[in-house]
């Protein structure tokens, strides 16, 4: 059984019908990159999946297992995160609040679980700092964490350009964790990427983005394909 | 001793109680809502809350109806209408802008028809003496409602006012919690406008959190801080105005002026004291 299958999805924004036909299915531990051109709906599609958005046309749908409703997802930062004035404790353990349900407090195994969090990602001995002065990479491994608080290993990590005004070092790094999360802890990652060679490097499936005819298949089959190298070697041109 | 005299003085009248009583709730309601909404950038929506509950004041005593019955209703209503604005992020600074001034218009007509003049000062800049008992009953109930609910939905409005798209996908009802933040932001704004004047309200919910955040560095603290910052500049403001004779809301915007100038200077001391250790 597929965790999360779509069936002829469209996608519109604003009424206007950004991208047609989306087939894609993604069984327990696979590695999705989402990429393409700007505004070629791959944010609109993560909003789908998550349910905030309707689709045009077409489903999307879940495994009936009750757990693999737990997404953890790591929307883009936004200007409201720069300056804000929260403890790293404060916004990782925010992330357990799916598990609350009608219980207006945190229990003493989510605070646990998200100590567990931030030391796989290695920010436990920030614990007490404010999220303001944070340096970018370190930001974005504690909502990273925050994300993992949301999940489980039967649930599914939805990334949104985690990468976004990290620099070069950072984004190795972030690259190396969100493939460690994957492959050791067993978690589906769904990423929308910019970075195309790192994700064909790092995934295991790679869904392109283009108007009305997406491409899904393996990482290796889209290496063949003219369309991904095509967009490969144009990364690699332009970069 | 003067201070002892004049907090003990201030005592003796009833009004003053009644006043100090529900100065100070509202002061902490209002400082905890301000951080909610100065952080998410919607300090706006508050003051244009004010100028709407303003002309709701002025068109109740022009028609001689009861102030609050016909203030509550509206500014909730104007609260909607604002988060719904801001939200399309259509123009939404300038639209919180013409509801202001447009509702400031209505108001100072409709005080200015209907040919008494004395109101409209009190409204605009508050006075103590416009609550009366049930003001200050409605006051009170109220107050501590918005307490326990701030308490109980603490670890939602954090998520909410942190990372709205997050909690969202983490099924939280964001819009739930955003209209309630709205909600009781245009109740905490009608209770206090009579005493801090429709100009001056708003300065309760923006000023201790941006006190608070040059001091704290966690949510939970800025959240304590803020309700500190508010009672205490209340406290002050109240006593200062009742020694010097100066009006209320006055005095308590300037104390508060003041805790921002000093939460600004002690908290540049205290990084250039870590930045030192540090280096």
């Amino acid at each position: 059984m597929s965790l999360i299958k779509c069936e002829n999805l469209s996608l519109a924004y604003d009424s206007a019908v950004v991208a047609k036909n989306i087939n894609f299915e993604i069984s327990r531990g696979d590695y999705l990159c989402i990429v393409g051109e700007n505004g070629s709906g791959k944010s609109t599609l993560i909003k789908t999946i998550l349910g905030l958005k309707k689709p045009h046309d077409g489903q999307v749908i879940f495994d009936t297992d009750s757990d693999a409703c737990a997404i953890g997802y790591m929307p883009q930062q936004t200007e409201v995160q720069k300056d804000f004035p929260a403890s790293v404790f404060e916004v990782v353990l925010s992330g357990r609040l799916n598990s609350c349900r009608f219980r207006p407090f945190f229990s003493k195994n989510d605070k646990i679980t998200a100590m567990h969090n931030m030391r796989l990602m290695g920010v436990d001995s920030l614990k007490n700092k404010s999220f303001q002065e944070l340096s970018g990479g370190q930001q974005q491994r504690v909502l990273l964490a925050r994300a993992l608080c949301a999940t489980n290993t039967k649930g599914l990590l939805l990334l949104d350009e985690p990468m976004t005004g990290l620099d070069p070092h950072a984004t190795a790094d972030m690259h190396k964790l969100i493939s460690d999360i994957n492959r050791r802890l067993n978690i589906t990652v769904i990423m929308v990427s910019h970075d195309i060679h790192a994700a064909v490097n790092y995934s295991t499936h790679i869904l392109h983005m283009v108007g009305e005819n997406p491409f899904f298949g393996t990482t290796d089959e889209y290496r063949e394909t003219e369309q991904g190298r095509e967009f490969l070697c144009a990364w690699g041109c332009k970069h | 001793m003067l201070i002892a005299e004049a907090v003990t003085s201030i005592f003796s009248y009833s009004f003053l109680v009644r006043a100090f009583v529900v100065g100070t709730l509202v002061s902490l309601c209002a400082s905890l809502l301000g951080v909610s909404l100065v952080l998410k950038r919607y300090s706006m929506i508050g003051d244009g809350l004010s100028h709407v509950g303003f002309s709701a004041l002025a068109v109740a005593s022009a028609l001689s109806l009861a102030p609050l019955a016909v203030a509550i209703p509206v500014v909730l209503l104007a609260s909607f209408v604002l988060l719904r604005l801001d939200n399309k992020k259509l123009m939404g600074d300038s639209a919180i802008a013409v509801i202001s001034s447009a509702a400031l218009a209505i108001g100072v007509l409709c005080v200015s028809l209907s040919g008494t003049n004395t109101d409209l000062e009190s409204y605009m800049f508050g006075s103590i003496m416009a609550i009366s008992d049930a003001d200050a009953y409605l006051s009170i109930a109220l107050s501590v409602i918005l307490l326990a609910g701030y308490v109980l939905f603490y670890n939602r409005i954090f998520a909410v006012t942190f990372d709205e798209s997050f909690s969202r996908a983490t099924g939280i009802r964001t819009n739930f919690f955003n209209t309630l933040i709205a909600v009781l932001t245009a109740i905490t704004v009608v209770l206090g406008m009579r005493m801090m004047g429709a100009l001056l309200i708003s300065s309760l919910i923006i000023f201790p959190c941006l006190c608070a955040r040059k001091l704290c560095s966690s949510f939970k603290a800025v959240c304590i801080c803020s309700g500190l910052i508010s009672v205490l500049c209340f406290f002050v403001g109240m006593v200062a105005s009742y020694v010097l004779g100066t009006p209320t809301g006055a005095s308590i915007v300037a104390v508060n002026v003041i805790a921002l100038v000093l939460s600004c200077l002690v908290g540049w001391g205290v990084r250039n004291v870590k930045g030192a250790h540090q280096g």
